[in-house]
């Protein structure tokens, strides 16, 4: 109930109509009067209108944030169940301790060493590389999603490469597979179901953020939808446009979400199997 | 011959962890430090002091009365939010736990869908609803509250039901068998043994709730209901002081005092109940991975 209620209400707002006089949102709270047209005007614009770019540019950020992070990321996991021996309590718990600091606090420490006097620019000065890392920069924000998120996603991928049966890949390896073939024949087919949740894990907070954006660039040139929806709710006139954009967002997240829960079905079934 | 690539392959990627953990880390440990800064820098060394601690009767962050405002909102937040989620969270965790065939399915998705929910679509949802449909609910506090209730509630359910089905039916059964009513097998043999989730889940929801700043900032009216990551928000945009590292590192350490001394209670309370598994088992409590 907690959670429904909410939910009815942004469809209302979304699909209500604007008073003419004060420009202000009218909810509709009857589903058989809903009005689409301020709905439809949006999600046009997300598709072909001023508003395509922030979807565009969120898609790319997250997808180039997934990317580097499983590239990151997969081999740790991979170290710590295959390689870690006697020190992997010690590597978990360093692992684990960012996810216990805030995440406000992990973003203050870059903003602090990327500000113009700050010790990594002045670092990066050395080797003649003058960058204003905190000026709309998309490197930047892409790298603070990765610096960011990828806890979450090494935790996760750690908890479905213990699971799998190694024993499989030895046996691969046994019968004349080199380790490449392995891999890409044994090990990625077994934890698949896995490496998908993992990543979905990690993209659906993503695809809502906007305050990594905000602390680090606060350039129109990078807003992810994110600062949209936070925009039109919280600074603007108009919440019946921020409404819509959380419903797109919220359709877009439920198939990220649905696939997440039928990998992680795949996965409990695979190793009840 | 094997072996050996092996070794190789993994001492390649000791460095890759390293580099990983030191790269995770530093940026966090030099913003502490750079909090006993002498000058009013964020990013330029001039020697140590206190000031921005304790010393500075203005700026440092126990004296200043905007950081002062916020500490003690967030954790009046954080404590009456655990008052009232836990019992919450354990009540719906056991019915739960009781419905059983298909309903069962639905109610378990339906209590996880919130852990996966960007936040964003919670506080927007959340939002919208307490100033269009619930007006009488006022953004700040009251909605606050509400709001990480509502998004916190989903991972006591999850912890206490692990421990419920880990536990099984035959405690409480054995119990009806020999004279208990179901409301004493309650009491007295089923809440007594969950204890160990309901230490782990204060630990993760008071972490979540000091944390937590996009569902707070979405419900939040004005000074009055501002936080302590809502104090760090608005002044890492202005030209702050090494107070606000202060202020940061501060709620760093409150989630790290509450997750030891969690996990020091978990492992003392597993030792004298004959459960084994200690500091390592108490880990996975928390953070729901098994170690």
């Amino acid at each position: 109930m907690l959670f429904a209620v909410p939910f009815y209400a942004v469809a209302c707002v979304a699909f209500g109509t604007v008073d003419p006089i004060f420009r202000d949102a009218v909810p509709q709270w009857n589903p058989l009067a809903w009005d689409f047209t301020q709905a439809q005007q949006v999600f046009t614009s997300l598709a072909t209108g001023p508003l395509q770019g922030v979807a565009v540019r969120t898609i790319i950020y997250v997808g180039c944030a997934m990317m580097l992070c499983f590239i990151i990321g997969f081999p740790i996991a991979y170290f710590l169940v295959r390689h870690a021996g006697k020190r992997k309590l010690l590597l978990l718990v360093l692992i684990i301790v960012p996810f216990w600091v805030n995440y406000l606090m992990r973003m203050l420490a870059w903003v602090n060493l990327l500000s113009n006097d700050g010790l990594f620019t002045r670092f990066m000065k050395i080797f003649g590389i003058n960058y204003n890392w905190l000026d709309g920069s998309p490197i930047t924000v892409i790298l603070g999603l990765v610096y960011g998120y990828i806890p979450f996603l090494i935790l996760p991928l750690y908890a479905t490469l213990e699971r799998l049966d190694w024993r499989l890949i030895d046996a691969a390896r046994d019968l004349g597979a080199n380790s490449r073939q392995a891999f890409r024949l044994v090990t990625v087919p077994m934890s698949k179901a896995g490496l998908v949740a993992a990543g979905i894990l990690i993209a659906l907070p993503m695809f809502g953020d906007y305050y990594t954006n905000d602390l680090l660039s606060r350039s129109p040139s990078t807003e992810m939808i994110g600062n949209q929806i936070d925009f039109f709710l919280n600074a603007s006139t108009q919440p019946q446009t921020g409404a819509v954009l959380v419903i797109a967002l919220s359709i877009f997240l439920l198939i990220l979400m649905l696939f997440y829960l039928r990998s992680t079905r795949q996965q409990s079934r695979q190793t009840a199997r | 011959m094997d072996s050996i690539m092996k070794r190789n392959k993994g001492s390649a990627l000791v460095y890759v962890v390293w580099g990983y953990i030191i790269w995770s880390l530093v940026p966090v440990i030099i913003a502490v430090i750079y909090s006993f800064n002498d000058g009013r820098s964020r990013t330029v060394w001039q020697g140590f002091s206190l000031r921005w601690w304790f010393t500075d009767p203005y700026a440092s962050v126990f004296y200043n009365p905007e950081t002062r405002n916020a500490i003690i909102n967030s954790l009046i937040l954080a404590f009456v939010t655990l008052l009232v989620v836990t019992p919450l969270g354990i009540t719906l965790a056991i019915g739960s736990q009781r419905i059983r065939g298909r309903g069962s399915n639905v109610v378990q998705g339906l209590t996880s869908a919130p852990l996966i929910t960007p936040e964003i679509v919670v506080g927007a949802a959340l939002l919208i609803t307490f100033t269009r449909l619930f007006t009488a609910v006022p953004l700040g506090f009251a909605a606050q509250l509400l709001g990480n209730v509502t998004f916190s509630l989903a991972s006591v359910v999850v912890i206490v039901r692990a421990r419920l089905v880990s536990i099984g039916p035959s405690f409480e059964e054995a119990a009806r068998d020999l004279g208990a009513t179901s409301w004493q097998a309650l009491r007295y043999v089923l809440l007594p043994m969950l204890w160990p989730s309901v230490m782990a889940s204060l630990v993760v929801v008071f972490a979540t709730v000091i944390d937590d700043f996009v569902i707070t900032s979405f419900l939040s009216s004005g000074v009055n209901s501002e936080t302590v990551p809502l104090r760090i928000y608005s002044s890492v945009k202005g030209g702050a002081t090494p107070a606000l590292n202060a202020l940061a590192t501060l709620l760093v350490l409150a989630s790290f005092t509450v997750l030891v001394i969690g996990l020091l209670g978990l492992s003392t309370w597993r030792k004298r109940h004959g459960e084994h598994g200690g500091l390592r088992a108490a880990l996975a409590d928390v953070t729901q991975i098994e170690g």
